[in-house]
């Protein structure tokens, strides 16, 4: 205590540590008082109409109609059946998470030894395949989409659903490779190494040894590309030519587009469906990872 | 040079260079990934930039020819040249204000966020629901007669709506909802990774806390920031549900993605598209290659400064 209150005028992270231990409204009297009531200000207002431009979507799938009210005055459920007139639902759903998976796993399998190369050697040029291999990363979709859903609908993939997985791997893997480099990273190598001089193989270490150990890495890396792939919406409308190869958010998109011709409590209902399917999907992501795992995060050198 | 080489020991073991071992390991293993990036990325981009000097005839087939004709048509035809100033209009004012409103947040909350989890979660919602179910949602909440006007009106602050869609800041703002989480996050992660020593140096040393955040924080955060800024910069600069469902395709908001898609798909001249995607990319590398530019120099003057100062 004695040495805070003769450095408290100077260095705050003592104090902050032990202030942050007290009740949770004790953040008011932080030595940073404006700068908290600023950053919750700002973030309570943005998730305040996140929260409502969400609720506003499911509210209005219910709607019978929605005028100049604060809630609709009546409120019916048929929305949700007449959907299958529009759409084949179940089949919008199938090839959702066909793609979805698909993709995903093809990335798992194809990141994985990559990642694996990323995080335990060195060698010449490693730069330069880190630099190849998160190139699709940081070049838009619709940039190498058009020629890519063109070579792919000249090569007659267009339209079907090995075409829409093929382009969505691009984008998949190496978002995949980028999660699990720091995995495997945090495996102690010592673990492999005396594996390999009790006698096991190489095949049997990375069965019983790495495998076991990088899972949560590699569920963590699965359930983000399944949630972003379902929302990826340029490639898979590029190459999806077809009403067989549709998902739901290319379907949601067409919908939307052709808002004059539907009411829009259908399109709502189309989007709470959508919505669903992602939300579970994150709500699940949220018990494995950290939520700022969903972006990228920069690291200070 | 004879002389030398008799002087030198006959007998002198001749050094064996070994020949470079082959790292199978590494070869074997990054093929499949490398594989799909060529097959599927870096093939298809040489496969449209053959198809981009293709021209259709008026039947529509693609002829044997190869020329530049449809980069000259793009950069002579007027309404093609307003969709790249369009689509700066767009793209800039949203990252610019992105990364301004991120920075003094993340600088308020370098120590740590309460509720962390909850709020990164809910600010994450709007890049896990993705473009299109944002776009879908604005249109109706943002509406003439949704509840954001309504609210604005019942406090008093207006008397008309306001018109939040169908124009330039419904794209706006679409793009915000989309990417200020996105950018916050990562100045975030980057603002938290600076030692608060130097920071409780430069107090000793008697800066005031303006003077420290301009003098030790910014010129270290420039780095992130410019990764940040060229991150959601590329990303907006291809916005493309957005433009479509919130703004005005047709006038405003008639971005070179919108042209390229229209030009490819609708008038099914793929060559011409695909042109018009590869200028996209070619400006879009050029801002990054400009910021990333600037970021090294401002960072070197930024050492200098410092270096005279003290």
């Amino acid at each position: 205590m004695a040495s805070q209150t003769i450095t408290s005028g100077v260095t705050p992270t003592l104090t902050t540590r032990s202030k942050r231990q007290g009740a949770w409204w004790r953040f008011l009297t932080r030595d940073t008082f404006w700068g908290s009531l600023l950053f919750y200000a700002v973030i309570g207002f943005f998730v305040i109409n996140i929260v409502a431009l969400v609720a506003t979507v499911v509210i209005d799938s219910f709607a019978f109609s929605w005028f100049k009210t604060i809630l609709p005055t009546q409120f019916v459920t048929h929305w949700y059946p007449d959907l299958s007139q529009d759409h084949d639902m179940g089949q919008l759903l199938l090839n959702t998470f066909v793609v979805a998976l698909g993709a995903t796993g093809i990335a798992l399998l194809i990141g994985f030894p990559a990642a694996y190369v990323l995080a335990r050697k060195e060698f010449r040029l490693k730069g330069l395949l880190m630099a190849v291999l998160m190139l699709p990363m940081l070049i838009p979709s619709l940039v190498y989409g058009i020629p890519l859903a063109t070579m792919l609908i000249r090569m007659g993939l267009g339209g079907s659903l090995i075409g829409v997985i093929l382009a969505n791997i691009v984008p998949t893997t190496p978002f995949v490779i980028l999660i699990l480099t720091p995995f495997i990273e945090q495996v102690d190598t010592a673990l492999e190494s005396a594996s390999r001089m009790l006698g096991a193989g190489r095949f049997r270490t990375f069965r019983r040894v790495l495998l076991p150990l990088v899972l949560p890495g590699m569920l963590t890396a699965g359930i983000l590309a399944v949630v972003r792939t379902i929302a990826l919406f340029e490639l898979t409308y590029l190459v999806a030519t077809t009403g067989e190869s549709q998902t739901l958010v290319t379907a949601l998109y067409g919908d939307a587009t052709g808002a004059g011709i539907r009411a829009h409590q259908l399109i709502s209902a189309m989007a709470v469906v959508y919505m669903l399917t992602t939300m579970s999907l994150v709500i699940v992501a949220l018990f494995f990872v950290k939520p700022t795992q969903f972006v990228v995060r920069l690291k200070a050198k | 040079m004879a002389t030398l080489s008799q002087a030198l020991p006959v007998t002198a073991p001749k050094r064996r260079i070994a020949p470079p071992r082959i790292p199978w390991e590494i070869i074997l293993f990054s093929l499949p990934a490398l594989a799909i990036v060529f097959g599927l990325f870096i093939m298809p981009f040489i496969y449209g930039l053959d198809l981009s000097t293709h021209t259709l005839d008026s039947k529509g087939a693609i002829q044997d020819g190869r020329s530049l004709d449809n980069y000259t048509t793009f950069f002579n035809d007027q309404s093609q040249i307003d969709t790249i100033v369009m689509t700066f209009q767009v793209a800039l004012p949203v990252t610019l204000f992105n990364v301004v409103l991120s920075l003094p947040l993340a600088y308020a909350m370098r120590r740590g966020i309460r509720f962390e989890r909850f709020i990164t979660a809910l600010l994450i919602l709007p890049i896990t629901l993705g473009t299109v179910l944002v776009a879908q949602a604005m249109l109706i909440y943002f509406g003439r007669q949704g509840w954001f006007n309504q609210t604005l009106q019942a406090i008093g602050l207006i008397h008309d709506p306001l018109r939040l869609v169908h124009n330039w800041l419904g794209v706006e703002i679409a793009l915000f909802i989309q990417g200020f989480p996105f950018v916050f996050l990562m100045i975030l992660g980057y603002m938290s990774g600076i030692s608060p020593d130097l920071e409780k140096a430069s107090k000793m040393l008697g800066a005031g806390r303006w003077r420290t955040f301009w003098s030790v924080i910014f010129p270290l955060m420039l780095p992130g920031v410019a990764i940040a800024f060229c991150l959601n910069f590329v990303a907006n600069f291809t916005v493309f549900p957005s433009a479509m469902l919130v703004g005005e395709p047709n006038a405003l908001t008639r971005v070179m993605s919108i042209a390229a898609y229209r030009a490819a798909y609708e008038q099914q001249n793929t060559p011409y598209g695909t042109a018009i995607a590869l200028i996209m990319g070619g400006i879009e590398f050029l801002v990054v290659a400009l910021v990333l530019y600037l970021r090294s120099r401002m960072a070197r003057s930024a050492s200098l400064g410092a270096g005279k100062g003290a």
